[in-house]
Order: structure tokens, then C-alpha cells, then sequence
């Protein structure tokens, strides 16, 4: 005969848990609800995106690859004001693009769908951006290079889906043409840029940070999806 | 393929070989395997200590010449900072300044008004000084630091640090180097105060980069007891000129002779600083570091079903750890120092080197067979996943490798340690985790057996030798049933997902304690290692300690009158006298006009002052003292940044000073002598010692207290409150235990009661129902049919039994039933309604003993009163009432159906046979067949069979009723067609072979199904047909699957869903015969399949229901059930789950996969697993039960979800 063990805390859950059936609470009625469970993912995603841009772009303009104008550099958020809102928004609608397409092509997701392997994902973007700032390579072309290599290997690892790769290529090059116009309209530049006006690695870059979105936006989503299953089942 | 078959097999035999190993000898692999880690830590002793102090050498000052940029063959103790010329050379100017004799009529103020004053002139002095020789004459501009200007960002400091020119700060440069500023100043101190940050601040500060002595030496307060001035002139040079510097010092000891002092001025030190991690560099460490405690907990939240889940996290994150301080100290041994930040490329080796494996590992030998010897659980667990292991370890190493030809060598250098902690990891998941899991999974089952024990304690010792369940003799049954709900232990992996957000902060509190303790001791590190810190602060609490310490435990008066003794008694006074020649050789080439200037000022003062400054060995390098950010932070005001560079200070050069009175009185402000004159606290040095003293002592106590309570904390915080019981509250809950949750609440015993249903000697082989009627059939060919008298009640009788078997087996159960009869009262019948008892049946009542009779009174069981069980046992027919099937003797009945009063039964010897539920005939009989029946269908008035060799017969039940005769059941009729046509015994029922499709499959069918008109069968070739019952014609031949085909469901919306031994589920549109989904969610045998409206429910062999989503085949859930369980699904209603276990059946509501209840059917059922599972029309459900029925009546659970 079999044996398990359960965990304190899954018990405790298990009691709470069946308080909880018989209180539907207000809150579980606005996680079910449709637009506002949008909503509150769009929140996450959009805080998480605001967080990684704050950090990252430290890392940037620690090693003084960006330079934004010198008065907002003492402050701890070292780039302009404009930066974190833009990445969070741009973070936001590739989290709930993701899933979105995903059920359009009819095709779930089922890779490697763990909240572990989501945080492994993020761990390793931010490795991929530590390297870019942190590690001296020996030209561009090989920054670029083993970027774009990491930045590959990322979606195999976690993703591995076409519908990902496709929106992945596609919103970096987006966004790399977005920079490209901002650094040519003056708005910040970068203090050794050798793809026109920015740096060779950007594409990878944005390529991993999609990848990484996409794979939040969806292990997100996936409660949504359990929630609505769960509402038709109660009707 | 075949290669890679045969290194699959060989793979998995190792490491079958190496799992047996492990667990047999646990406790040597263990030594083993820590002497290999501690062997491989070695190394890592020699390494220095990570941390972002200053790195100092010293060299001599007469042989220095600038280091090279080329290391040198003969570097010695050279560090490899060393090369290069210094960024700046520090020259400090220490002056020491004090009013002597100290007059009673001077202010408070007098003690640094004067002596501050003195910077100004000495600040002239080293400017104005000039140095000529031979290749010319060189003054401070041309040697000193020309600064350019002050970084943007601090405006504030403009008006204090010099802007241009030569870097030279001084106290001066509060007043900006002005003696008529500094005049015309009223509060000094106010001047000073005014530039002090607020707040907290650890590093330098300004008063400590102008005065270049930390500030309570300064001596510049009211408070100042030894009325010694001290502060140094800083002169920063850019470079080296010995003669220059040498001509200077002669110069100011000249002027200022310093009679005591004998500081070396032999060695100047270079200070080498590594990067500084500012705030801003420690954001995206600590989020790196956050995203790891992230991953960490995440992972180790999976493991499950062990005995301790906490240690198994704790050794899996040991193995990691200790894997990575292997491959340092591995790559270290070999000669290859690491070069990279440590504590920035942890979090991301850690991600590579991934956690994955362990938990997979511990999942495999988890889910393992429970009643195996451990020794074989985990060879078996490790065999298991040997390939995906191994798998994944080579592309890992294939992608590290890819990483290594980068070229480039911050990657390279990341790469090698990675390959090498892969490989170690390897190593420790083999020997250390595997060995810990076998320890852990044995201590389980050591648990289990102590749990049991007790519980039999009132019966008589069990046997030593048995310990498995299966093997224990079935003790006696004191009560039919025991009744336990809502055990948690089997609750698994999947909560519903409502509760997962809103218990999420409840559920990240591991996450919560995992980061505090990690802020702790990143705080307990920073704290230490802070150069403003605890560390310094009790350096500098000891070094001030030990003078008065020692003056006040001799006895001595306070500090004032010592002063006297100390100059001859001092033992540094040996030294002067080394010291002292070196002023006297004047360098012949100073200019003669500051040497005559300098001669008159202050010669008369200085030899007969009382000598109340003293050089003791601490003011030869002052700037020790300082906070070792102190020189970063003064050139990053200049934007130059120190890090990875060094500078060399040189020797400092003493200045003493000593004013009169009278020029203290001269000096004064006007506004000076308003301050009221300190009231000199009349408290003796001792005991302001003596108070220093107990304020330490007591905040080391208060910060010995705070320690434990914050050790204690994290222990309470850390660790389970109920640590000592942890077997109990987590461990699997006997049935018979009342049941109790955490916080002592006792749910009220379940209503639910199974009612078992006696009468089979052998396990029952088939079920089957049509709602009113339950027949059932047992391994020795035995037939009951069981009615209900009345549903409400939910009592059954036994309505009928017979036996179809030989007269062998007749004999044998006649024998057996004697015993029983004997034993067991006559039962006084209590049969209200059977009015079809025919006469045919023996009225030689066996009842059940009165204990037995009813259920026990338990509380809440509702309708325990209702219940009257009457057995009726009826003997076997005599042959002559029935044909005895005369090859019947070696058939046993592998399928039997039930639609009315009709029961369809196929025999392996090929024959299907029809009886009378009622009555027990057999009515009729085919023999066409030979191949044995593995399937039948029973819908309407036709049978579908399926044979063992793959052919399908389609047979029709016709009836012919004899004249005259009314159906009072109900009329049946071909056209017509009731659910549940009922023939009555006048009827002549025939069988008729309609159609026998020969070759329907190519292997043995295995799963027949049947509804809305369509007859679905799935066979060992892989495919699924389904044919028309009309006129069975087949429709589709459906084709997906990659293995035998093992369940099928098929319900009146068109609904088929097939599963295969593959693990596959397809969907299939029975219109078009299109496969509408596949997915792949069990390893090993599906085994069952239930559908509801809205999601498709499937269990395997791999012990897992899964629930899917119907219209899109996304997996929505799944549910880890006990190993070992039966594999049966029912359906209750849309919401209702119901599973079939090790001796006793789980309810589960479907929409959060949550456990409802579980109902255990007998006391000692251990082995006995639920394998067949019939849900009935009215929230009942029968399952078998070994050789009993089992009846579960599920009103409440109904009620709940309503």
C-alpha cells in the first residue's frame, strides 16, 4: 500500500481550502472574471517588465554603455523616466500576446510549463544581460555573436514552440528599429555604437527578453485559462 | 536506432547496478563521498578570502623607484597589482597642536582655535617650498595632482574641496585656505558641522577627508580632554621625487621639531583597491540572487511523497553547493585561478548546473512499486531515468563546450567551471543523493511499520516475518466497514488553482524565510566587513581601551599628569633615538630665505613647552584608521576612480606645534569667550574609563541578546513548530484513526458508509448493472444477482444466486458452505417484497450473524436504521433444474452484460449465454463461437461479443412471447426500446448470430463499447473501429495510436475517446471519423477513460489522473494518486469524481482536483485494490472488493456540490 506525505502546509491549505469552497469571496469573483483577470495580468507583467528594465539598465550605465543626460544618473533610477514605463507597457502586451496566439493557432503551449523553469528562464536573461555589459569580449562581432547564440539556445531551452521564435523575431526586430529611430532623433545614445546607430547585440537582446515575457505571460496565464474552466464547470 | 537501443539498455543496466549499490551500503558511500568533497575543498583554503578591503605592500623608501608595467622574473612576494606607476602619492602632514601650559582663564575654544590657525602658515610653508639641485629647481605645483575640477554631481562641496590646482586639502579648506575667513569665523565648529551628511553614512566623510583623521581624534569639540589638536595636511602628488619630498620633511621638522617622535619614515605602503560594489552594483546581484531563492524554491516545492521532504530539498541543495565548491577547488588544484567575481557567477552556475536531475530522480524512485525492497525501488527509480539523465547531461555539456570556443575568456574561464561542477554534480546526484534518497525512503517505511504496530496492539503480535500488507493473514472483522474521510495524504501536487492565488502569500513564505535568512547574513557580512562597521568600531573601541585600560589599572592619575612620566617611561623613546639624527643633516640645497623665515617663528616656544603631544607607533600610518574608502571616495570627487588601481602613501611627516597662551588669547574671536566655560565634569578619568568600559560590555551583552533572539527566531521560523512530531501530523493516517486536522477540529465521521455485499468465494471478476438489477460474477464462475428492495433505503438484497459451474465446483462449495451455515443463526425472513422468488429457489436461509446485521450505530449515519441486510443464500440448483453447460467446466465468464432481466454472459470457452436475472435460468445459449469472449455489448435487444481472436459477433435477442400472456413489466419489442426491456419468464428467448465479422482486428479485441448506436472497439493492433449496430456494418477504422488500445469511452453525444498503451488519448469525431485531439499525458498504460461534458478524465498505469479539457485536449490537471491504486474511474455527475483505491474508493470534486472524501470499505483490505467500479443512477456506486461488493451510497457528497 502506498504512502505519502503531505506537507504542513498543504494541509493547512486543505482546511482553508475548504472554508474557501463555501465563501466564494470577492476576490476569487474578480480572478474569474475575464477582463479584469486581463487586467490584473497586464499589472504583473507590466511590474515585472519595470522591474527588469530598472535593473538591467543599471547594469548598462554602471559600464557606461548608455548614456542618458548626466542629471538623472545620481538618482537610483539611473535612465530616463521614460525607459521603465516603456518596457513594462512593451512587456505587458508580449505576456498577454503570447497565450493569446497561442490559443488562436490552437496549439498550447505544454513545454516545460513550471514556475521553476519560468524562473530559470528569467535568470538566465539576466545572465545574458550581464555578460553583455559585464564580460569584455574581444570585438562586437563576437558579443554579437555569442548573444544571439545564448539568446537561441533560451528558446530551446524554455520555449521551443515556432508560434514563440516567430513573435520573438519579430518584435525584436520591431523594437530594434523603434531604437534605432529614438538614437537617431537624439534621445539617447550609445557611447560605441556599431550597427548604425546602436549596438549589435540590441536584437539579441530584445529576442531573450521576448522569449522570457512570453514565458511568464503564459505560465500567467495559465490560471486564467484554469479559472474559466472552472467557471463553466460550476455552471 | 539499434545503437542507441543498446547503449539505452546498457545505460540502464549500470545504473540499475548502481542504485542496488547505493542503497545497500549507505553509510560508507556517505564517508565516502564527503572525504571527496572535502578533498576536492581543499584547495579553496589557500584562496583569500573574497571581500573588497584594500590590498597593501610595503616597500622600502630609499631604494623605491617606480614598478614597471612588465612583471619581473624575480616578482617574490610581489602582487600582481604591483606594476605600474601608482595612480597618486599621498604625502600626509601630521600636525599635533596644543596650547601649553593650559591656562585656567582660557575658553574652551582656545583648545583648536589657535592650533587650526597654525594651518594656514604650514599650508604656506608647503607651498611656497622649493626644492633645486642640479637638474633644477621643482616646487609643489610641479609635482602635485593638478585637478581639473570637481565632479558635477556635487555642487555642495564646491566651496570646500579645491577646484583646480594642486589637490591639497587641509582643516584650511573650510575657511578656503583664508586666514582672514577663518578670523572673522565665530563658531568654528558650526563651519565644520555645517558640511557633515545627515542621516547615517558609513563611508568618508568630509570632516574626515580635510582633517584626514577620523574625527573624535581630532580633538576639534569642547569636550577635549587631552586638549591636543591633531589634523594632517594632505598633499597628493602625482609624482615621485625623493629629493623633493626628502627636502621638505627636513624643512617643517625643522621648523616644528617634534621632540618625542620617533615614527619610522622608512616604508611607504601601496594600498591596492579592488572594483567597489556601490549600491547600484548590488541591485542586479541581489536580483540575481532573488531569482535563485526563486528557482531553489520552486523546484524543491515539487518533491513530494518522501519522508522528509525538507531534508531531501536541504541534500539536493547541499549537492548543488557543494558540487560548485568542487569545481572551484578542482580548477583551483589544477592551476587555474578564478579571476571572476564569485559571488556574481554563483546564482548563474547554480541555474545551469539546475536542480532538475534530483527531482527527477526522486519522482522516478518515488513513483516506483511501494511494496518492492527499497534496495530495488531505487535501483528500479535510477534505471528508470537513466536515459534522460544522461540525455540531458550531454547536451548540457555539448552547449557548455559550444560556450567554450567563444574565445572568449570570461566565458571560457565561466564555461570550465561549469563543465567541472557538471561533472561533480553528476558525481554527488550518484553517490551522495541517491544514497540520501534510499536512507529517506527507508526511514519511511521503518515509520510505517512503527505506526502499525500500535494499531494492532489488541490483536494478537503479528507475525515477525510479513511485513507487507499482502502477506498478513486477514484478521478477523470486527465491523463490516470503518468510515474515514478527508484524508489529506491524499491530496497531491495539483490544488485548486483559485486557492493557488489567493494562498499565494501564504504559500511564498518559504520563499519570504529564504530571503530574510539571506538578508541576514548579507547584512551580518556587510555589517562585518563595512569599513565603518562593527569591525573597525571595536578595533578602534580596543585600541582606545588599552592605554587608559592600562593607565587606570596602575593606578595612575588621569591623562594630564602622565604625560610627564610618559616621556621618559615610554618605551617608543628607544627609538628616538634613532629618529632623532635623521633632522639634522640639512639638505644644502634649500633655498635660504625660508630657511631663515621658517628658523624664527616658533623656535622660542618649542623646547620649553610641556610636552603634552605625544607620537606613539599609532600616528605613524594615521590613515589606517581611516575608513579605507577614504582615499576612493577623495579621488572620485575628481572622477578618478581607484578601483583596481593603487596608490602609494608615503611616510608621514610629523609636525608638532605648541602655542602660548598668549597667542591663544590673541586668536580669539570676539564671540569666543561667550560660550560659558565647560563645566569640567568633576568624574575622574577612572571612572570615564570605567564608564567606557561598561558601555561596551553592555552593548556587547545587548548585542549577544539580539543575536540569540534573532538565532532563535530564524530556528522557530526555519523549522517546523511541531519538529518532534513530524511523522505524525504528515505521515499517512491509519484507517480507524478518527481523523483530526492541525488545529485539532475533528470533522463529524462521514455519512457515507459502504455497504458490502456478501456471497462470492473468489474475487469478482465482472460487474454489471442496468440501474435496478446488479450483477456480479466471481473467478469461480459464479453468478449473483443483486436487487434492490427500495432505492430510497438503499438496502439490497441478494435476490438470486447460482452457479453455472460443474458439479466439481458445486461440491466445493458445498462444503465450504456448511461452516457457514452453522455458525450463522437462522435468520427469521424479513422479505417484504419478492414476488419473484420462485419456488424454484431453496429456502434454507443463511443469514448473517446478528452482529453483523446492522451497521454500528455511528453518529450521523442517517439511515443506518433503514438498513436491514438479508442474505438469502440459495443453494445451487441441482443439475437437473438447469442444463448444466456440459463444457462449461474449465470457461470462466469473461464478460457479462445486464439489461433488464437479461444477463449476457461470454465464457472463454467461446459460449454465450443468456439468463434470467430473476429467476436464474438460463434462457438461452451460443455455441457458434470457439475463441473466447473478451467483450460484450449489450444495447437494446442486441449483443455485440468480441472474441480473443479478434472476430466480432453481432447477436439479437429475440422474443417470442407466448399467447394470452400480458407483460406486466413493461413491453418489450423490437420496435420499441426502452432502456430496460424486461422479458418475462414465459417468454421464449432466442439468440440469433446476425453477423460474425471474422477478421473485425488482427489482434485480440480488448475494450468493446457501445452507445448511441454505435459499437466502438479497440484492439492490441493499435487501431479502433466502429461499426453501425443496425446493421453492423463497420464505419471508421481509426488509427492514431501507437500501442494497443487499453479504454474507451463512448457516450450518447458521439463522444469517443480512446487511450492506448503508448499513454495517448485521442479524441475522435464519430460522425466524420476524424481524430480531434491527441495527447500524450501517461506513462505507461491508460487504463481508463471517463468523459463529462466538459473534460475528459484519464487514469494509467503511472498512477496519474489526468483531467483534460475536451474541446481543446489541454491537460488541465492532474492528480498523483497513491501507487498502486486500482485504475478505475467513475463519474458521479459533472463535478464528481470518483476513484477506485488500495481498499477504498476517493471522491474528488472535478473542478478544483480536489479530495472530497475517502471511503474505506474494510478494515483489512490492504491488498486488495478496487479494480472495477460501476456508478449507478442514483449516486451509488458498486466496486468490487476482493471476493465482496461493495456499495457506496454518496447522498451528502451530492448534496455538498449542489
Amino acid at each position: 500500500m502506498g504512502d505519502s506525505t503531505v506537507t504542513r502546509s498543504q494541509q493547512q491549505l486543505a482546511v482553508s481550502q475548504q472554508t474557501q469552497q463555501h465563501q466564494q469571496g470577492p476576490y476569487v469573483s474578480v480572478i474569474t472574471n475575464r477582463t479584469s483577470n486581463l487586467v490584473i495580468r497586464g499589472a504583473m507583467l507590466f511590474s515585472v517588465g519595470v522591474f527588469l528594465a530598472l535593473v538591467l539598465n543599471l547594469l548598462q550605465v554602471q559600464r557606461n554603455v548608455t548614456l542618458f543626460p548626466p542629471d538623472v544618473i545620481s538618482s537610483i533610477f539611473s535612465s530616463a523616466w521614460w525607459v521603465p514605463p516603456c518596457c513594462g507597457t512593451a512587456s505587458a502586451m508580449i505576456g498577454l500576446l503570447y497565450p493569446c496566439i497561442d490559443g488562436h493557432l490552437g496549439e498550447p503551449h505544454k513545454f516545460k510549463r513550471e514556475w521553476s523553469s519560468v524562473m530559470r528562464c528569467v535568470a538566465v536573461f539576466v545572465g545574458i544581460n550581464h555578460a553583455s555589459a559585464k564580460v569584455d569580449f574581444a570585438n562586437n562581432i563576437q558579443l554579437s555573436l555569442t548573444l544571439a547564440a545564448l539568446s537561441i539556445g533560451l528558446w530551446w531551452t524554455f520555449d521551443r514552440s515556432r508560434s514563440g521564435f516567430g513573435l520573438g523575431v519579430g518584435i525584436a526586430l520591431l523594437a530594434t528599429l523603434a531604437t534605432q529611430l529614438l538614437v537617431y532623433n537624439g534621445v539617447f545614445k550609445y557611447t560605441s555604437p556599431d550597427f548604425l546607430y546602436i549596438r549589435s547585440w540590441l536584437p539579441c537582446i530584445f529576442f531573450a527578453g521576448v522569449i522570457t515575457m512570453g514565458n511568464i505571460g503564459r505560465q500567467l496565464a495559465l490560471y486564467e485559462y484554469k479559472f474559466i474552466q472552472e467557471k463553466t464547470h460550476q455552471d | 536506432m539499434t545503437l542507441r537501443e543498446q547503449l539505452r539498455e546498457k545505460i540502464s543496466a549500470a545504473f540499475y547496478r548502481h542504485g542496488l549499490l547505493c542503497a545497500s551500503y549507505p553509510v560508507p558511500i556517505i564517508l565516502f563521498t564527503s572525504a571527496s568533497i572535502l578533498t576536492c575543498c581543499y584547495p579553496l583554503l589557500r584562496l583569500p578570502l573574497p571581500g573588497t578591503g584594500p590590498v597593501e605592500f610595503t616597500t622600502g623608501v630609499r631604494d623605491y623607484s617606480v614598478p614597471s608595467h612588465e612583471p619581473h622574473g624575480d616578482l617574490g612576494e610581489r602582487p600582481d597589482w604591483y606594476r605600474g606607476p601608482p595612480v597618486a602619492y599621498i604625502q600626509q602632514v601630521l600636525v599635533k597642536a596644543a596650547v601649553s601650559p593650559w591656562d585656567s582663564s582660557l575658553v574652551p575654544v582656545d583648545v583648536f582655535r589657535s592650533p587650526l590657525g597654525r594651518v594656514f602658515s604650514l599650508l604656506e610653508e608647503i607651498r611656497n617650498h622649493v626644492h633645486s639641485d642640479s637638474s633644477g629647481s621643482r616646487s609643489l605645483e610641479s609635482l602635485c595632482l593638478q585637478v581639473t575640477g570637481l565632479f558635477p554631481g556635487l555642487r555642495r562641496m564646491q566651496s570646500v574641496l579645491p577646484e583646480h590646482g594642486c589637490l591639497l586639502v587641509s582643516p584650511g579648506n573650510y575657511w578656503q585656505n583664508q586666514r582672514e575667513l577663518f578670523d572673522s569665523d565665530p563658531d568654528l565648529l558650526k563651519t565644520i558641522q555645517k558640511h557633515e551628511p545627515k542621516g547615517l553614512h558609513t563611508s568618508a566623510t568630509l570632516r574626515d577627508l580635510l582633517f584626514g583623521v577620523p574625527g573624535k581624534y581630532t580633538g576639534v569639540s569642547h569636550y577635549n580632554r587631552k586638549r591636543v589638536v591633531t589634523y594632517t595636511i594632505t598633499v597628493v602628488l602625482s609624482s615621485y621625487d625623493a629629493r623633493f619630498l626628502g627636502s621638505l620633511r627636513a624643512r617643517l621638522k625643522q621648523l616644528h621639531p617634534s621632540a618625542n617622535c620617533s615614527l619610522r619614515d622608512d616604508h611607504m605602503v601601496h594600498v591596492h583597491f579592488k572594483e567597489e560594489i556601490g549600491i547600484a552594483e548590488l541591485i542586479p546581484l541581489v536580483t540575481t540572487y532573488i531569482i535563485l531563492f526563486a528557482y531553489i524554491y520552486f523546484s524543491t516545492r515539487k518533491i513530494d511523497m518522501v519522508k522528509s521532504k525538507w531534508g531531501l530539498a536541504l541534500a539536493a541543495v547541499v549537492t548543488v553547493l557543494s558540487s560548485l565548491l568542487m569545481s572551484v577547488g578542482l580548477c583551483t588544484l589544477f592551476g587555474l585561478t578564478p579571476t571572476l567575481n564569485g559571488g556574481e557567477i554563483f546564482p548563474y552556475l547554480v541555474v545551469v548546473i539546475g536542480l532538475e536531475n534530483v527531482l527527477v530522480l526522486t519522482k522516478s524512485v518515488v513513483s516506483t512499486p511501494v511494496d518492492l525492497e527499497v534496495k530495488l525501488r531505487i535501483a528500479q527509480g535510477l534505471s528508470n531515468e537513466s536515459w534522460s539523465i544522461m540525455k540531458n547531461m550531454a547536451t548540457e555539456l555539448c552547449i557548455i563546450l559550444i560556450g567554450y570556443f567563444t574565445l572568449v575568456p570570461a566565458i571560457q574561464e565561466f564555461c570550465l567551471f561549469a563543465v567541472v561542477g557538471l561533472v561533480s554534480d553528476f558525481f554527488l546526484q550518484m553517490f551522495f543523493f541517491t544514497t540520501v534518497l534510499s536512507i529517506d525512503i527507508r526511514r519511511m517505511e521503518l515509520a510505517d511499520l512503527n505506526r502499525r504496530l500500535p494499531a494492532e496492539a489488541g490483536l494478537p503480535p503479528p507475525k515477525p516475518g510479513p511485513l507487507r500488507p499482502r502477506e498478513v493473514p486477514p484478521p478477523p472483522r470486527p465491523s463490516p466497514h470503518t468510515i474515514t474521510l478527508q484524508t489529506p495524504a491524499f491530496r497531491n501536487l495539483r490544488l485548486p488553482k483559485r486557492l493557488r492565488v489567493v494562498y499565494f502569500l501564504a504559500r511564498t513564505r518559504l520563499a519570504q524565510r529564504i530571503i530574510m535568512a539571506g538578508t541576514v547574513i548579507w547584512i551580518g557580512i556587510l555589517v562585518y566587513t563595512d569599513p565603518a562597521g562593527i569591525r573597525t568600531y571595536l578595533a578602534a573601541q580596543v585600541s582606545e581601551q588599552s592605554p587608559l585600560g592600562d593607565s587606570g589599572g596602575a593606578g595612575l592619575p588621569p591623562h594630564l599628569a602622565v604625560a610627564p612620566v610618559f616621556r621618559g617611561g615610554d618605551p617608543t623613546s628607544t627609538l628616538s633615538i634613532h629618529a632623532a639624527p635623521d633632522p639634522t643633516p640639512l639638505p644644502e640645497n634649500q633655498s635660504q630665505g625660508h630657511h631663515g623665515s621658517g628658523r624664527s617663528g616658533p623656535l622660542p616656544q618649542a623646547p620649553p613647552a610641556v610636552p603634552q603631544i605625544t607620537w606613539g607607533a599609532e600616528d605613524e600610518e594615521g590613515w589606517r584608521r581611516l575608513s579605507f574608502r577614504h582615499w576612493p571616495s577623495l579621488f572620485s570627487y575628481y572622477n578618478i576612480t581607484l578601483a583596481k588601481r593603487y596608490i602609494s602613501i608615503l611616510p608621514v611627516i610629523p609636525v608638532t606645534v605648541h602655542l602660548s597662551p598668549q597667542e591663544a588669547i590673541e586668536t580669539r574671536h570676539p564671540q569666543d569667550t561667550r560660550h560659558p566655560p565647560l563645566p569640567v565634569p568633576k568624574v575622574s578619568a577612572d571612572l570615564q574609563t570605567d564608564l567606557t568600559l561598561y558601555k561596551v560590555a553592555a552593548l556587547g551583552l545587548a548585542a549577544g541578546v539580539l543575536l540569540v533572539l534573532l538565532l532563535f527566531c530564524l530556528y522557530r521560523v526555519l523549522c517546523p513548530r511541531n519538529y518532534g512530531q513530524n511523522g505524525v501530523a504528515h505521515g499517512r493516517r491509519r484507517r480507524g484513526d478518527l481523523p483530526c486536522d492541525d488545529y485539532g477540529y475533528s470533522p463529524p465521521i462521514s455519512e457515507i458508509s459502504p455497504l458490502l455485499l456478501r456471497g462470492h468465494s473468489m474475487d469478482i471478476e465482472c460487474l454489471a448493472s442496468d440501474g435496478m438489477l446488479l450483477a456480479s460474477c466471481c473467478l469461480a464462475g459464479q453468478i449473483r444477482v443483486w436487487d434492490r428492495l427500495s432505492s430510497s433505503s438503499g438496502c439490497w438484497e441478494q435476490r438470486d444466486g447460482w452457479d453455472g459451474m460443474s458439479s466439481a465446483t458445486d461440491l466445493s462449495e458445498d462444503e465450504a458452505y456448511p461452516v457457514r451455515r452453522r455458525t450463522a443463526l437462522p435468520w427469521p425472513t424479513l422479505f417484504t417484497d419478492q414476488p419473484d422468488l420462485t419456488p424454484l429457489i431453496d429456502t434454507n436461509f443463511t443469514c448473517q450473524p446478528p452482529s453483523h446485521l446492522s451497521t454500528p450505530p455511528r453518529g450521523g449515519f442517517d439511515f443506518g436504521g433503514l438498513v436491514e441486510r438479508a442474505y438469502m443464500e440459495h443453494e445451487p440448483p441441482s443439475p437437473s433444474a438447469y442444463p448444466a453447460p456440459s463444457s462449461a467446466s474449465s470457461s470462466s465468464v469473461w464478460a457479462m452484460e445486464l439489461r433488464g432481466n437479461l444477463i449476457a454472459a461470454g465464457r472463454s470457452s467461446g459460449k454465450l449465454e443468456l439468463w434470467d436475472a430473476v429467476e436464474g435460468s438460463l434462457r438461452c445459449r451460443n455455441e457458434d463461437g470457439v475463441s473466447g469472449i473478451t467483450a460484450l455489448a449489450f444495447l437494446n435487444n442486441r449483443i455485440v461479443a468480441a472474441r480473443l481472436n479478434g472476430s466480432l459477433d453481432f447477436f439479437t435477442v429475440e422474443i417470442k412471447k407466448p399467447l394470452g400472456l400480458l407483460q406486466y413489466r413493461g413491453p418489450p419489442g423490437r420496435g420499441s426500446m426502452p432502456p430496460s426491456p424486461c422479458y418475462s419468464s414465459e417468454d421464449v428467448i432466442s439468440l440469433q448470430l446476425t453477423r460474425s465479422i471474422q477478421c473485425a482486428h488482427q489482434k485480440p479485441i480488448t475494450v468493446l463499447r457501445a452507445a448511441a448506436g454505435r459499437v466502438v472497439t479497440g484492439s492490441q493492433d493499435h487501431t479502433v473501429r466502429v461499426y453501425r449496430l443496425e446493421d453492423s456494418c463497420c464505419l471508421f477504422t481509426l488509427q492514431g495510436h501507437s500501442g494497443g488500445i487499453t479504454a474507451i469511452y463512448i457516450d450518447q453525444t458521439m463522444v469517443l475517446a480512446s487511450g492506448g498503451q503508448d499513454g495517448a488519448i485521442c479524441l475522435w469525431d464519430v460522425l466524420t471519423g476524424s481524430r480531434v485531439s491527441h495527447v500524450y499525458g501517461h506513462r505507461g498504460d491508460v487504463t481508463s477513460l471517463v468523459c463529462t461534458n466538459s473534460c475528459v478524465i484519464s487514469s494509467g498505469l503511472d498512477d496519474l489522473i489526468c483531467i483534460w479539457d475536451r474541446s481543446t485536449g489541454i491537460k488541465l490537471y492532474s492528480i498523483q494518486q497513491e501507487v498502486g491504486c486500482g485504475a478505475s474511474l467513475g463519474v458521479i455527475s459533472e463535478s464528481l469524481l470518483v476513484t477506485g483505491g488500495q481498499g477504498c474508493v476517493s471522491f474528488w470534486d472535478l473542478n478544483f482536483g480536489d479530495l472530497l472524501q475517502t471511503v474505506y470499505l474494510g478494515q483489512s483490505s490492504d491488498g486488495q485494490g478496487v479494480r472495477q467500479l460501476l456508478v449507478l443512477d442514483n449516486a451509488a456506486i458498486v466496486c468490487d472488493f476482493g471476493s465482496e461488493l461493495s456499495l457506496v451510497y454518496v447522498p451528502s457528497v451530492l448534496e455538498k456540490l449542489d
